[in-house]
């Protein structure tokens, strides 16, 4: 307790700067955290209106409020403002305020890194969200730009390139800022086989980054000097191959799926422990699994495209290994079920949103699994069925549990509790109408409705009213996330050092609000201890 | 059968609930919940390993949530619950939830790579056709004949579709999935398509063929149909790859005749072609 007062009365004559040079200039890994967060629940919102452009178009049969090449750019930018700009971000965010106080250090390794790699991201979407206003329009080739139709683009092309650019600059130095931060930062005694299970999935998370985002640079420059520079790279009149674009794209893309969904991993892996009030259920296990995904994720990018002709003995390795993914993941679901057996469970906000997390990530893990056989995948390919897939993995699955974070280290970040009744109210409305969203898109991708298309044949037309009004239930539904941070902020109750009374881990032995530089004085081994109790 | 296994996975997360329960009228959007078993050897093939999985997931289904469900009633702190906090590992119950696990997928892996396989066999066609994408239409050319000829979205179709039209597209026989020009190929017969595309990549799907293959600019995929013999009729599917502006209105619509009417249409349209380039001297052969 002795370090715990010390970090605290060192606080106290602690000068942080005002106005927005404290921002502007910020090297603290909680301001960056914050601005990472606000960022992200932005372009959430900026995204989730794309998504709801979509929606009212696809209310009915018939084209009633857009051009089709602007609901093509809908689709894809929608796409790369949630990926880059709302959950990446998001994750990003998340390391930034927990890593360092769940691994008892002051703060991240390198401050001005952080610095630069959080201020590249306003930029980068300026950039990105300016293509709506140029000639030709915003990117209408799907985010994951196939040539030749992406380099048919217009004004947005380059600008969608650069924006890319330097969202990958952003993640690579956020990564490597993680990579450093747990492996030199962490207290005395925070060996790795103690660390929770956020810092350990986000490591991981980290790696794949560093890895994989230089092979999208490439890719996209390929494409813009295929454009611009006259090479034919992916132009088969010239030499190049369109097909190999999707082999360097998806050797990006799929690990790009674990980057979003691993520290979902993490997330849950603190919140069920916590309100099961025991501990994680085979936590090495859980390492090894995330470990092993992590690996696999590398080998399983031609799942993506099957349907471009590939030798048979390439169709099968690719099956079996995307098949081998459900092991690992298994392992976890089984693992956070018997975590909750024989516990004593409540179901706080943090906790339902897990929990919801726990079914329907299961259901888009199922989904997975069924479009991992190739001949069924000749079927669901580019269909609504891979829509309904990895919208199910990834809101209910890394959304979820972002919200989930934020509503469980909410109280140790401003030191007051929020309106836990308006939180349930916003779980209960994501969760029922998250499903009415996107459940009737198995249907209709099954009955054979195409993705990507903004406008359908009339047998399409129930289901796709029905998704239609999930959509909107689930986008207005989400107001209530930055109103109940809000009123929190402003007006919540003083919350505990330790408002769940399962949670264990360093972060919960600082006082709340968390003083703003984390543990000046590294924990002691007996609060290490105490802590690990994972 | 079908509408009970999709209640069933519906039924899983306990949504749409009522909507299920609702009178399914005929022709109705409703009652699409399923993947069409099709009318060739294949799509059958495929329908049931698509049946298959699905089961296979079910199951698994029903023991997860089973199981999650069973925790979170059980072990209610509100109903007094207490923590077991010593039971944090067990090598014996994890060793047996990866095997189980692996074996499943073994049991799922190996009726996939036969299907797949067949698939994977073109040998032994008995018609070839040239399936050609542009932006945005299908060319079919039937190999070694000069007939070929383009395949648009149809004219009613199409004028319903512009923005704000006002032409309300329930009105519109087989809207937006009608062309000018279907592909014809007989029934009974194992038909090979060349696929490919001249300006961007597309995709050839009919649903009730089973499959879909891309249609890449400078490279040519194979793919091969063969309808049941009774099965003839007429069927519809879409461009499957998004491949600009109107990828939503490029729709493809494939008559399968018995395989004397198909001589009879193919003759016929020798005939026609024939008779075009007779006047005008290298006439193109499509029309």
């Amino acid at each position: 307790m002795a370090t715990h007062a010390q970090a605290a009365a060192h606080d106290d004559h602690d000068h942080k700067p005002h106005g927005w040079r404290r921002w502007v200039f910020s090297t603290n890994h909680k301001d960056i955290g914050t601005m990472y967060l606000v960022f992200a629940c932005t372009m959430f919102f900026v995204g989730g209106t794309m998504a709801l452009v979509i929606r009212a178009e696809l209310f009915q049969p018939g084209l009633q409020f857009v051009d089709p090449q602007f609901f093509n750019s809908m689709t894809a930018m929608h796409a790369l403002v949630m990926i880059f700009g709302a959950i990446m971000p998001a994750w990003v965010g998340l390391a930034n305020w927990m890593i360092p106080m769940q691994i008892g250090a002051p703060d991240m390794a390198l401050p001005r890194l952080n610095n630069l790699s959080f201020w590249i991201l306003p930029f980068a979407f300026t950039l990105l969200l300016g293509t709506l206003f140029v000639p030709g329009g915003a990117p209408a080739g799907g985010w994951t730009m196939y040539p030749p139709l992406a380099l048919q683009g217009g004004d947005s092309f380059p600008m969608m390139i650069f924006a890319i650019h330097l969202m990958g600059a952003s993640s690579i130095l956020g990564a490597i800022n993680v990579v450093v931060t747990i492996m030199n930062m962490r207290a005395p005694g925070m060996n790795l086989l103690k660390m929770p299970l956020f810092v350990w999935t986000w490591l991981i998370t980290a790696y794949l980054l560093v890895a994989v985002m230089p092979v999208l640079a490439g890719a996209v420059t390929m494409l813009l000097t295929d454009h611009f520079f006259g090479t034919s790279f992916f132009a088969a009149s010239g030499g190049g191959d369109p097909v190999m674009f999707q082999h360097i794209f998806w050797f990006f893309g799929h690990p790009e799926v674990y980057i979003m969904i691993l520290p979902a991993f993490g997330v849950v892996s603190e919140i069920i422990p916590t309100f099961s009030r025991k501990p994680l259920f085979g936590y090495e296990s859980m390492v090894y699994a995330t470990a092993a995904i992590g690996f696999l994720s590398f080998i399983v990018w031609a799942h993506h495209m099957f349907t471009v002709g590939m030798p048979l003995a390439g169709q099968l390795f690719f099956m079996l290994a995307t098949m081998l993914i459900s092991v690992p993941t298994g392992v976890k679901i089984f693992n956070w079920c018997a975590t909750m057996t024989r516990g004593s469970l409540s179901f706080e906000p943090p906790m339902l949103f897990a929990l919801a997390f726990l079914f329907l990530f299961t259901i888009g893990g199922f989904s997975g699994l069924m479009l991992a056989i190739v001949p069924a995948d000749f079927q669901y390919q580019d269909s609504y069925f891979v829509v309904a897939h990895f919208h199910y993995v990834l809101v209910p699955g890394s959304l979820f549990a972002i919200i989930g974070a934020v509503y469980y280290w909410l109280p140790k970040w401003v030191g007051r509790m929020y309106d836990q009744t308006l939180a349930k109210w916003h779980f209960w409305l994501s969760a029922i109408f998250v499903n009415v969203l996107f459940f009737p898109q198995h249907f209709l991708g099954l009955a054979g409705m195409p993705r990507r298309i903004p406008d359908y044949a009339t047998q399409f037309a129930d289901w796709n009213m029905v998704s239609s009004i999930g959509a909107f239930g689930f986008g207005f539904s989400q107001l209530l996330l930055p109103y109940i941070v809000i009123k929190c902020v402003k007006a919540g109750s003083k919350a505990a050092d330790r408002p769940w009374d399962g949670a264990h881990g360093l972060e919960w032995e600082l006082p709340s609000p968390a003083p703003f530089h984390s543990w000046e004085t590294p924990p002691s081994a007996a609060i290490i201890a105490r802590g690990a109790e994972h | 059968m079908t509408r009970t296994m999709q209640k069933s996975a519906a039924a899983l997360i306990g949504c749409a609930f009522a909507l299920l329960a609702a009178p399914a009228h005929a022709a109705s959007g409703w009652a699409l919940l399923n993947m069409p078993e099709g009318v060739t050897e294949l799509s059958k093939k495929i329908y049931d390993l698509h049946m298959m999985i699905f089961w296979w997931c079910v199951a698994i289904g029903i023991f997860v949530f089973g199981w999650m469900i069973w925790a979170i009633v059980a072990f209610r702190k509100s109903k007094g619950a207490v923590a077991n906090t010593a039971m944090v590992h067990s090598t014996k119950a994890e060793i047996i939830w990866t095997l189980i696990p692996v074996g499943i997928l073994v049991a799922m892996s190996v009726p996939s790579a036969r299907v797949l396989i067949d698939i994977e066999d073109a040998r032994n066609t008995e018609l070839t056709v040239r399936v050609t994408a542009y932006q945005w239409k299908w060319q079919y050319q039937y190999l070694g004949t000069d007939v070929g000829y383009y395949s648009t979205l149809a004219h009613e179709s199409n004028t319903a579709r512009q923005l704000q039209s006002g032409i309300d597209p329930q009105t519109v026989p087989n809207y937006l999935l009608d062309v000018d020009h279907p592909l014809v190929v007989p029934a009974g017969t194992k038909v090979r398509l060349l696929i490919t595309a001249q300006d961007v990549i597309h995709a050839w799907w009919v649903p009730d063929f089973g499959m879909k293959k891309d249609a890449i600019p400078g490279l040519i995929n194979e793919m091969w149909i063969k309808v049941d013999t009774d099965k003839t009729g007429r069927y519809r599917g879409q461009c499957a790859e998004l491949c600009g502006r109107d990828h939503g209105f490029m729709p493809i619509v494939v008559d399968v005749l018995s395989k004397g009417d198909f001589e009879a249409w193919l003759a016929t349209q020798q005939a026609t072609v024939k008779q075009a380039a007779a006047p005008a001297t290298a006439a193109p052969s499509i029309s």
